[in-house]
């Protein structure tokens, strides 16, 4: 007690422990990430907050950047959506379902984060193109799928879909049968159950998976280019006009649009956080 | 509501869990299924709320055969173990879901359900707490949520599925008596499944005491405790001990000696069996030339208002304990000779 | 005599017929998104003929990414993976104010553009920068150079390794760490004999998802670069040119190199998770 008494006074970093090592490995990791994180964007900042409000609402006003930054926000949006349904659906024949093969089609949903960008880009290009097997199929029913925002809703849900169906699967598979059954037992026919019972369940779990594979979509570059077209003002990404300037040596601009992008990305993890919190907090589970 | 089991049998896997199992279980009745774990009990409660389908047999509600409806076509209140309550709703949603998944034309108007939803709060003494979610509730509250929620629907037939198994002590033993309060206030048709004896015979109008996937006996509490009619349910049901015996000449024997029991007649006239008594049950002997169980003390131990002693009464080399029950002022110490015989016994032959 | 009942469907599952349109669905999308350009991948790469596949390996300049892309992942995954390891110990080792927040930053990485990962190390050693000149005139090129890609490639796979030894060593405790300590066992005896055993698969499985993002990096990558063929061209980089200058069966070829790595990570990685599932923790989100 006397000790503690003493102990108490003083400001603490860490609760004591007898395992060694809290100082070099703390300091280390913070010291490469402040060299590698911190001070690289840092410097985006501090280049963005050197521009004059009036420069960079100037930057940010080009009707060619406002178009961009839709295009980008806009498709993603639309990918995101198309990976919450296709998703959950995927999740649940993986989780519910004994078939064949279902291992496989369970490491096969990885397959997005493990293959480069790049080579998502040249393939899904090859693929929807008007020339292309899909594309040929799609143009007898007057269907472009590639070269225009079609195209990168295309790629970006192949990049998205891993992020709705890892979220959801292992919250799916935590599902209590019993809740299910009690619902039966209630009368509720299995459409009830799903719509009323288990998909609200599920809504933090899809509600974050939307989140994760829409930012992803916002600041996707390299699967998107290919097949995007790159029409401006129809069909360019923002990430890919941060490209375009850059090569122009016009830093300014790069540095407003990636500033408004980092920031609204922040946002919406801000704000998925706060409804995962609320839900934990309600409900006692989140995702 | 009447409820007939007949002849299941429910295979999972071509394992048999339930085989050829009939039981009636009258309207009004609070009946406990009673065993260890695999013996079937949840499977038969889960068979008759159409949970499960039965590889064979029939229930019947009733008059009406209910085997081929579904689980929502049989309108049973079911209480899961671990309450199954939808953690997204408040209670009072919770206990309005089977009366909102009514198709249109049953289902009652918005105020009625409210109504029908506070009066259930206020039988399960929850009312004020309907805006609450359930992750905001003790284990005991939850409990009668599930409970409300359950009777909501207006069951035939009320299924509880180890309803305390998941509260501590203390809490334990408020609701057991509430629930039978709650039963004789409502008059349901009650199932309830328990492994623990106690809660059984407390509870139950009737045990059903099951074993390996089948009934062994059904009965009041006096009836499986006094007049235990199977070895499972003599060794399952409060303290008992056990003596391989043979039968010859009119006389008991243990280890070839006689012990100073005679088979009645009903009892088996030859041949081997085993007898079974309760620790209480037992008379000590003192004259050295009578028929008598004869042990050495192994150990002793105090036990509230009497002595128990665990006895090796077998032969050298044949070593078989039993535990039996003496009087504090009996002469007790570990290494000691006790001469006794059973006063109230079953023999069951082998 | 009792007549055996109709099969009444559980009552946790769809009807067949549900059951099946959602089946057919899941694997109809999973084809049309993802195994018909995994399977592009490698059908353009061979649409010519083995020769010509075989043909694109010839060229120096694809021989020279192919370098780059392997030197530039032989330093970027250890030093995270020595990061990983510090930082997952400070963290789940000990109790400190601002923990919460540093694990934040580490996922920061996640949540940026890769193209914005880039761009702040151009920001950063630019033309217009103040470190950039100054290096310049003692002879280190940063930018359009080998360092510049290998600074991008840290900051994109930055959080891989950490992320999945975080959860596993919170998991683990530090029960193990004590005993070891309390048997006269150094820290760094204790950290060789006790903890990496402990801790070897959820490591393997960080590096190969670290390594896959690595080799993969294509935006980030492609800002710092300047896309010198032969000097400062990735694998990603050089599949970008070649397919750009129309030549598809070179650009396939090498994206077929890149597919193959991608199908070994897959199989590797599901091979641990079915080995070692609880080595590796709960954490399978990305």
């Amino acid at each position: 007690m006397t000790t503690s008494a003493a102990a108490s006074v003083r400001w603490r970093l860490r609760q004591p422990s007898v395992i060694p090592g809290f100082g070099l490995t703390l300091g280390f990791s913070l010291a490469y990430l402040t060299l590698i994180i911190l001070i690289p964007l840092a410097g985006l900042v501090w280049r963005s907050a050197s521009l004059s409000g009036e420069e960079f609402f100037a930057i940010l006003a080009d009707e060619r950047t406002i178009k961009a930054l839709e295009v980008s926000f806009g498709t993603a949006f639309i990918a995101a959506l198309v990976n919450v349904v296709f998703g959950v659906i995927v999740a649940w024949v993986i989780v519910r379902y004994e078939f064949p093969g279902r291992r496989i089609i369970d490491a096969v949903v990885d397959l997005p984060f493990a293959l480069p960008t790049a080579v998502a880009g040249i393939a899904l290009a090859a693929l929807y193109a008007p020339n292309g097997w899909v594309g040929q199929v799609l143009n007898v029913f007057g269907i472009k799928a590639a070269f225009n925002p079609t195209g990168i809703v295309i790629a970006l849900v192949f990049i998205g879909l891993p992020f709705v169906v890892r979220t959801v699967q292992p919250i799916m598979e935590e599902i209590d049968s019993e809740v299910e059954e009690a619902a039966a037992t209630l009368g509720a026919n299995r459409f009830q159950t799903i719509r009323r019972v288990l998909l609200p369940g599920l809504a933090p779990a899809i509600l974050t998976g939307f989140a994760l594979a829409f930012a992803r979509g916002v600041g996707e570059y390299g699967s998107v280019i290919f097949i995007a077209g790159n029409i401006p003002y129809v069909s360019e990404i923002a990430p890919l006009l941060i490209v375009i300037r850059l090569e122009e040596f016009n830093y300014g601009a790069a540095t407003a649009i990636a500033t408004i992008m980092l920031a609204l990305s922040f946002v919406m993890l801000l704000v998925i956080n706060l409804i995962q919190a609320w839900s934990r907090r309600r409900y006692g589970y989140g995702a | 509501m009447d409820v007939s089991v007949k002849n299941i049998r429910k295979e999972f896997d071509r394992y048999p869990a339930l085989n050829d199992v009939s039981l009636d279980i009258r309207s009004g009745e609070l009946i406990a299924l009673l065993g260890p774990s695999g013996s079937g009990k949840t499977t038969l409660l889960r068979l008759i709320a159409g949970l499960e389908t039965p590889t064979r047999g029939s229930i019947f509600f009733g008059a009406e055969d209910a085997s081929h409806r579904t689980v929502q076509e049989r309108h049973v209140g079911f209480v899961f173990q671990h309450y199954a309550l939808f953690r997204h709703m408040t209670v009072a949603d919770n206990i309005a879901f089977g009366l909102t998944v009514r198709p249109r034309g049953q289902r009652p108007p918005k105020t009625e359900i409210r109504r029908r939803v506070a009066d259930l709060l206020e039988m399960v003494q929850l009312s004020g707490l309907e805006k609450r979610y359930p992750n905001q509730l003790s284990g005991g509250q939850r409990q009668r949520v599930a409970l409300a929620r359950a009777m909501a629907i207006e069951p035939k037939v009320l299924l509880l599925d180890e309803p305390f198994g998941a509260l501590d002590a203390k809490v334990r033993k408020e609701l057991r008596r509430w629930l039978r309060e709650f039963h004789d206030r409502t008059g349901h048709t009650t199932v309830f499944v328990t492994h623990d004896q106690e809660e059984a015979l407390e509870l139950a109008d009737r045990v059903v005491v099951m074993s390996q996937g089948a009934i062994e006996q059904v009965g009041s509490s006096d009836d499986v405790y006094d007049r235990p009619n199977s070895p499972f349910v003599f060794s399952f049901i409060g303290d008992s001990a056990h003596v391989p015996v043979s039968v010859a000449d009119n006389t008991v024997r243990f280890q070839g000696e006689p012990i100073g029991v005679a088979p009645r007649a009903n009892d088996m006239a030859s041949g081997t069996g085993t007898l079974f008594f309760r620790p209480q049950d037992v008379a000590l002997v003192g004259d050295p030339a009578a028929p008598a169980l004869e042990g050495r003390v192994a150990t002793s131990r105090r036990l509230a208002g009497t002595r128990i002693a665990d006895l090796d009464i077998g032969k050298p080399g044949e070593p078989h304990h039993v535990e039996i029950e003496v009087p504090l002022d009996a002469l007790a110490a570990t290494g000691t000779t006790i001469r006794f015989r059973p006063t109230r016994w079953k023999l069951f032959a082998e | 005599m009792a007549h055996s009942p109709r099969r009444l469907r559980s009552p946790t599952t769809e009807a067949p017929l549900a059951r099946y349109a959602l089946m057919t669905t899941a694997f109809l999308f999973l084809a049309l998104f993802l195994l018909l350009p995994l399977a592009a991948v490698f059908i353009e790469a061979f649409r010519k003929g083995s020769g010509e596949f075989f043909a694109a390996f010839g060229d120096p300049d694809t021989l020279a990414a192919i370098r780059l892309t392997l030197l530039v992942a032989v330093i970027a995954v250890p030093l995270n993976l020595v990061f990983g390891v510090a930082a997952a110990w400070a963290i789940a080792k000990f109790e400190f104010k601002g923990k919460a927040f540093l694990t934040t930053l580490i996922d920061l990485p996640f949540s940026v553009s890769p193209v914005i990962s880039g761009l702040v190390y151009v920001l950063l050693f630019g033309a217009g920068s103040v470190l950039g000149p100054w290096l310049k005139s003692y002879g280190i090129e940063i930018l359009f150079a080998v360092p510049g890609i290998v600074l991008a490639t840290i900051f994109v796979t930055f959080p891989f390794v950490a992320r999945e030894l975080i959860p596993l060593m919170q998991e683990q405790g530090t029960g193990d760490e004590e005993a070891a300590l309390s048997l006269g066992a150094s820290g760094w005896q204790t950290f060789w004999y006790v903890t990496l055993p402990n801790i070897k698969w959820g490591l393997l499985y960080g590096v190969l998802l670290c390594n896959a993002r690595a080799m993969g990096e294509f935006g980030a990558v492609s800002v710092v670069s300047g896309h010198i063929r032969g000097l400062t061209n990735t694998m990603p980089l050089h599949v970008e040119i070649l397919y750009n200058e129309y030549n598809f069966v070179a650009a396939f070829a090498v994206a077929s190199l890149l597919a193959a790595l991608a199908l070994v990570t897959l199989v590797v990685k599901t091979a641990l998770e079915l080995h070692y599932g609880a080595e590796i923790a709960a954490g399978r989100k990305h």
